[in-house]
């Protein structure tokens, strides 16, 4: 078990130096250049702007940016090239908001996906399934962005739902508590948009998987014993089905940093993904490179992590 | 006045479908049968005549839909099981009438140890039972499985075919029922394997007395263990009386062919004898 993480984390490591390598031409030799300001602005005398590629070592070869990138990157000294603020700094002001975003829009994906695909699974072929399919497939066929503004549309006009930022402003708040509960209904409508594709698709794996477990001869043996069917649904038939769900939390993990420019575009909410495509159109490179790798982490750390789950899951997968 | 105790299980003229496609396809048609507490019947048939249907039929095991039960009874100590709620069948099912299936790997649940597919059907079955390990212990070494005691923690892929099958038949017992039907025990195992199955049966038969229903396509297996046969063919019995009888004088043709294609060690066949295209 030990041996077997810690042979995945050296080769995690040995990929994340390709993966840096690779995202650090690819960035770089996009068109368009790094300069906080026009590239033909008038105003700017050569001499600042050598001053500029001298202080990102843009003047030196392709293969040494390479190198200071790397070593930056490891000592944390990468600094944007937009406002010289240091990248881990403007990437940790806006983690706490995505991550509790993502934790939210996660944690209802998983939870109300496991209950719809059970659900179905329980009925499949009646109208209650049949309707719970058709929505999956509408929720996972429709893009966000419109989903978007039509609960915009509606539920901030008869519900009152807030659906910008991460807290109401200009308001004093008596206690925490208020603060919080304000911060939480704040984050309602991203994530819950956030959510629908991912409740759509978990319930739709859950339950084929789950349809083809209780197809299993052990099911007709838990029956046979007398169990309840409470019991051979949740005790036997779950557990044998939840390789799609052990799946998808790998799959969604890296979201939880990475955040979504679309939601947070229409709700004006401060996470990462605006920082990410603000970055792409500006040609950050440091923050643009900084975030890949984060991303490329949590990639190959949720790999790691469904690996683990599905071995605890099931005692015949072996880590080898 | 004297009153007359009900048979221990009649199956009455007992008719079960399939739906499909807005049709429902007769798998079982008006099969009676009557088993006396401690004897064991065998039930014969091809793949497809409606054995293990009717086996399953008894607790109502068949899922509904597709099954269509159409008709009939199944009076177990004159309980009408058909017509049970199923919440009171639950008791019968493992308590009173349990089942060990085709295929042991397949029926034991892969994620679960020995120990908890067995403790729970004690603890849902015999309350009374505090010491489940020791008790699980004494049902598997009944059945011929040495170390129970190291098999307790073992996965079912840990073991072996046919110990996989010796727990199934312990897991059975151990609820100690009125009734165990095997559904083709035997089928999934090479023949040795097979031989010590049917040996341990039999053992099992005499040392508790057991009423036994043995479902099996195979004639060969069922003499010195089955009081009665019935041998069924699309759906229906066709012939039905002593094993002996059955397999010394068989009136039916289906039952002749059935016998001829048992292939015997003193004789020279070039070729294995077959079911006549008439009689399928």
């Amino acid at each position: 078990m030990l041996s077997f993480i810690l042979r995945r984390l050296g080769l995690s490591i040995i990929l994340l130096f390709l993966i840096s390598f690779i995202s650090f031409f690819i960035i770089t030799l996009t068109p368009g250049s790094p300069y906080p300001w026009g590239e033909m602005n008038p105003k700017i005398s050569p001499e600042v702007k050598a001053a500029f590629r001298k202080k990102f070592h843009l003047d030196l070869p392709l293969y040494q940016q390479y190198e200071m990138m790397l070593h930056d990157l490891f000592t944390g000294e990468l600094r944007s090239m937009k406002d010289d603020l240091p990248v881990m700094k403007k990437i940790t002001d806006r983690l706490p908001a995505t991550l509790a975003l993502n934790i939210m829009a996660i944690l209802f994906s998983l939870s109300f996906g496991t209950l719809l695909g059970l659900y179905g699974a329980l009925y499949r072929g009646n109208w209650k399934d049949m309707s719970l399919s058709f929505l999956s497939f509408l929720f996972i066929a429709l893009p966000g962005f419109w989903i978007s503004y039509l609960l915009v549309l509606t539920l901030v006009k008869y519900v009152g739902i807030p659906i910008l930022g991460t807290q109401s402003y200009g308001i004093e708040f008596p206690n925490h508590l208020t603060l919080w509960l304000d911060r939480l209904w704040h984050l309602m409508l991203p994530a819950i948009v956030l959510s629908l594709a991912g409740i759509a698709t978990q319930s739709r794996y859950l339950r084929s998987s789950m349809i083809e477990t209780l197809r299993e001869n052990y099911i007709l043996t838990a029956r046979a014993k007398g169990l309840s069917p409470t019991v051979v649904l949740y005790q036997h038939a779950l557990r044998n089905s939840l390789r799609p769900l052990i799946t998808g939390i790998g799959m969604l993990l890296p979201s939880l940093i990475s955040g979504s420019v679309i939601i947070e575009t229409i709700f004006a909410y401060p996470g990462m993904g605006q920082l990410g495509y603000q970055a792409v159109l500006e040609r950050d490179y440091p923050i643009l490179i900084t975030l890949n790798m984060i991303v490329a982490t949590m990639v190959l750390l949720g790999n790691l992590f469904s690996d683990l789950l599905y071995a605890l899951v099931d005692p015949r997968v072996r880590l080898e | 006045m004297t009153t007359t105790e009900p048979p221990f299980l009649e199956i009455k003229n007992l008719s079960i479908g399939f739906s499909a496609n807005e049709k429902v396809i007769p798998a079982v048609r008006n099969v009676s049968l009557t088993l006396n507490k401690g004897e064991t019947l065998a039930i014969v048939g091809e793949s497809g005549s409606g054995k293990s249907a009717t086996a399953l039929a008894i607790t109502r095991l068949l899922a509904s839909p597709p099954a269509v039960y159409q008709g009939g009874q199944i009076l177990f100590n004159g309980v009408d099981l058909l017509a049970l709620p199923e919440k009171e069948l639950r008791a019968y099912r493992g308590g009173r009438i349990a089942y060990v299936f085709q295929e042991a790997s397949t029926s034991l649940n892969p994620v679960y140890t020995i120990r908890s597919q067995m403790a729970e059907m004690l603890r849902l079955h015999r309350p009374e039972v505090h010491n489940i390990d020791a008790e699980i212990i004494r049902w598997l070494e009944m059945v011929g499985i040495t170390n129970p005691k190291e098999r307790l923690k073992a996965y079912p892929h840990q073991l072996s075919g046919g110990m996989q099958q010796r727990v199934m038949i312990a897991m059975a017992l151990s609820a100690q029922p009125d009734l165990l039907i095997a559904d083709e025990p035997t089928t999934a195992l090479d023949v040795t394997i097979q031989a010590q199955i049917l040996a341990q049966l039999r053992k099992l038969e005499k040392e508790l007395g057991m009423t036994m229903i043995l479902i099996t396509h195979n004639l060969a297996i069922i003499r010195g263990l089955a009081h009665q046969v019935a041998v069924m063919h699309h759906g229906s019995i066709v012939e039905y009386g002593p094993t002996e009888e059955v397999l010394q004088h068989p009136q039916h043709p289906y039952t002749k062919a059935l016998l001829a294609c048992i292939p015997r060690l003193d004789e020279h066949r070039r070729r294995l004898s077959t079911i006549e295209k008439e009689l399928q």
